[in-house]
């Protein structure tokens, strides 16, 4: 066969057509779904809608129950995963010796973020809910989702633990630093941009997670009625911003739905930028040491 | 040096090796409790009872659990999510490393991580309003005057395939761009210099030489399709039916969350049973996934 026939070239402007049909369907399937939910959704967006809780005596919808536990869960989840997520990453990095144990560990990370988030919530539900008696709570989610996003704190920290350059932790060892010194002084702040990177990364997957919440934290859109009763919320029943969106789209509201939904792509707009904007700070800085 | 030093630098030692350890305690903690959730029913209904017969009715006087139609659902829904989505989305990836000048890869490459970061129940609100619609149309043209058929509204197996569709493009893009990427330079410039035009080269060296990694892009996609629950349970339809395009049917996700809110006793464990049905899936793409990994590992 030969390449000069000029048969080829039909198929050749085909392929290349279809190549560039896909391109555009991908960029116009994102162009369309913000462009709809943003004119479907401006409309409910209110004062009342970002400021309330849901009312039946008044006929009122809003969503700051589901806002204020969305926080919650964010800021629980975080504290409790950000601490081990950036541990383990240290210990693969820094501490472990390649072999049995490293590949493990892999192993598990890999398999954790291959987990879909419905297994994450049947999981939540048995050991967190019912084994450790939290029954549907922000803890139970919050703790939930800790396991969930393990696997990105783990491995965005272990890119970033990496690219610090070797010659930064044999100085320290030259001055007679011990390990745990140079982690604390050098290693980790060296690798916070990446550190960052990785936290937001992790809220974009927890503000946008339904399916391990709904068994797990629950459907309530009840605010903390006084100061003492801020910190006990996190064992009550809390729904975040996507379980107030589910549930009112069962139940037919598409409008209130819709107000959600542009909320939630707005806040996973912001924090893509943000990404964006860490990470390009990032190589810019790596750029000029080299 | 100080001894006290010595003993914080071992006591922080073995802090960080207990956090690398999590991961591996959370993923036996999960196995086991997906196991240890999900036999009581299988002992009680029987493994052949459960999986091989077709009625599902929990709730009725006397209750059966066959889940063989939901089983067949995700598989028949997944295979074909990835019929319809694979090609858009290795082609996109083909258009973003191989055919787009500069100016527009800028503009499609975010559009893909956005698509990614958009939370499941957007996709679900939006097949409702959008392809649903458009669906049940289509239904209504395929079996006008037909008596046997019974109308779903378009809550069916084809509008969840199409949700599922898109919902896998950014997975399959990403590692799909990844490995075309890493295919070496000169395999190309040897395709050139041989008379080759660049979309022959494309087709016939660089999807080819890339083909362990599309492969792995496309497990992915089955995990990130057989997983989804949040996205197709408002446009399945929800009732267990044998995997028909225009039927109304459950996949293994969605009868879960559709369930587990008002179950209660042997149902409650059965809709478990479900959950390891699906665990057992995930872990057989996993191991899948790990071998075709460590293929495309050795070929670079």
């Amino acid at each position: 066969m030969t390449l000069y026939k000029k048969k080829k070239r039909p198929a050749d402007m085909l392929l290349l057509g279809l190549v560039y049909f896909a391109g555009a369907f991908t960029a116009l399937l994102l162009l369309g779904i913000i462009v709809y939910v943003a004119a479907r959704g401006i409309g409910s967006i209110d004062w009342t809608f970002l400021s309330t809780v849901k009312s039946v005596a008044k006929g009122t919808y809003g969503i700051l129950g589901y806002m204020v536990n969305t926080l919650y869960i964010i800021i629980i989840t975080l504290v409790i995963a950000t601490p081990i997520g950036i541990g383990a990453a240290v210990y693969l990095c820094e501490y472990a010796k390649p072999g049995k144990i490293v590949s493990f560990i892999e192993f598990a990370t890999e398999t954790l973020s291959g987990i879909p988030s419905i297994i994450f919530g049947l999981f939540g539900m048995a050991f967190f809910g019912v084994s450790c008696h939290l029954g549907f709570s922000i803890l139970c989610g919050s703790l939930t989702l800790t396991i969930m996003i393990l696997p990105i704190i783990i491995r965005t920290t272990q890119e970033a633990i990496k690219t610090v350059p070797e010659s930064y932790r044999q100085g320290a060892l030259g001055l007679g630093a011990e390990k745990w010194h140079i982690i604390r002084t050098i290693v980790i702040p060296s690798a916070l941009p990446g550190i960052v990177t990785a936290v937001i990364l992790a809220v974009g997957r927890i503000v946008g997670e339904s399916a391990a919440l709904l068994f797990t934290a629950g459907s309530s859109y009840i605010l903390p009625k006084t100061l003492a009763s801020v910190f006990p919320h996190i064992l009550e029943s809390g729904g975040t911003m996507t379980i107030g969106l589910y549930l009112e789209m069962s139940e037919g509201n598409n409008d209130n739905a819709f107000g959600i939904a542009l909320i939630l792509i707005i806040l996973v707009l912001g924090i893509n930028a943000l990404t964006k904007l860490i990470s390009g700070k990032l190589s810019k800085k790596q750029g000029s040491q080299e | 040096m100080s001894k006290s030093k010595n003993k914080v630098e071992r006591i922080m030692s073995y802090i960080f090796f207990i956090c690398g350890i999590v991961a591996i305690a959370a993923v036996f903690a999960i196995t086991i409790y997906m196991i240890a959730s999900g036999v009581p029913a299988i002992s009680q209904i029987g493994l052949k009872e459960m999986l091989f017969s077709t009625e599902w009715a929990p709730t009725a006087a006397d209750p059966k659990y066959g889940i063989l139609y939901i089983i067949l659902t995700s598989i028949v829904g997944t295979t074909l999510a990835i019929i319809i989505g694979v090609p858009i989305a290795v082609l996109t990836a083909v258009f973003l490393s191989e055919i787009a000048p500069k100016p527009l890869a800028k503009v499609v490459k975010p559009a893909v991580e956005l698509l990614a970061g958009i939370p499941s129940v957007v996709y679900g609100l939006l097949g409702i309003l959008i392809i649903k619609p458009i669906i049940y149309k289509i239904e209504l043209l395929v079996f006008a005057g037909d008596t046997g058929h019974q109308m779903t509204g378009g809550a069916n197996l084809i509008s969840a395939v199409l949700v599922l569709a898109v919902m896998i493009l950014p997975t399959v893009i990403n590692v799909s761009q990844t490995s075309l990427q890493a295919v070496p330079k000169h395999l190309r410039s040897s395709s050139y210099a041989l008379g080759a035009t660049k979309i022959y080269t494309v087709f016939k060296v660089v999807i080819p030489s890339a083909k362990s990694g599309i492969i792995t892009a496309i497990v992915m996609g089955v995990g990130r399709a057989i997983g989804e629950a949040m996205a197709i349970t408002m446009v399945a339809g929800n009732s267990v039916n044998l995997p028909l395009p225009f039927n109304s049917v459950r996949f293994l996700t969605t009868g879960i969350v559709s369930e587990m809110s008002y179950s209660s006793g042997l149902h409650r464990q059965a809709l478990f049973t479900i959950g390891l049905v699906l665990f057992v899936f995930i872990m057989l793409i996993n191991v899948i996934l790990n071998v075709t990994l460590k293929k495309a590992g050795d070929d670079e």
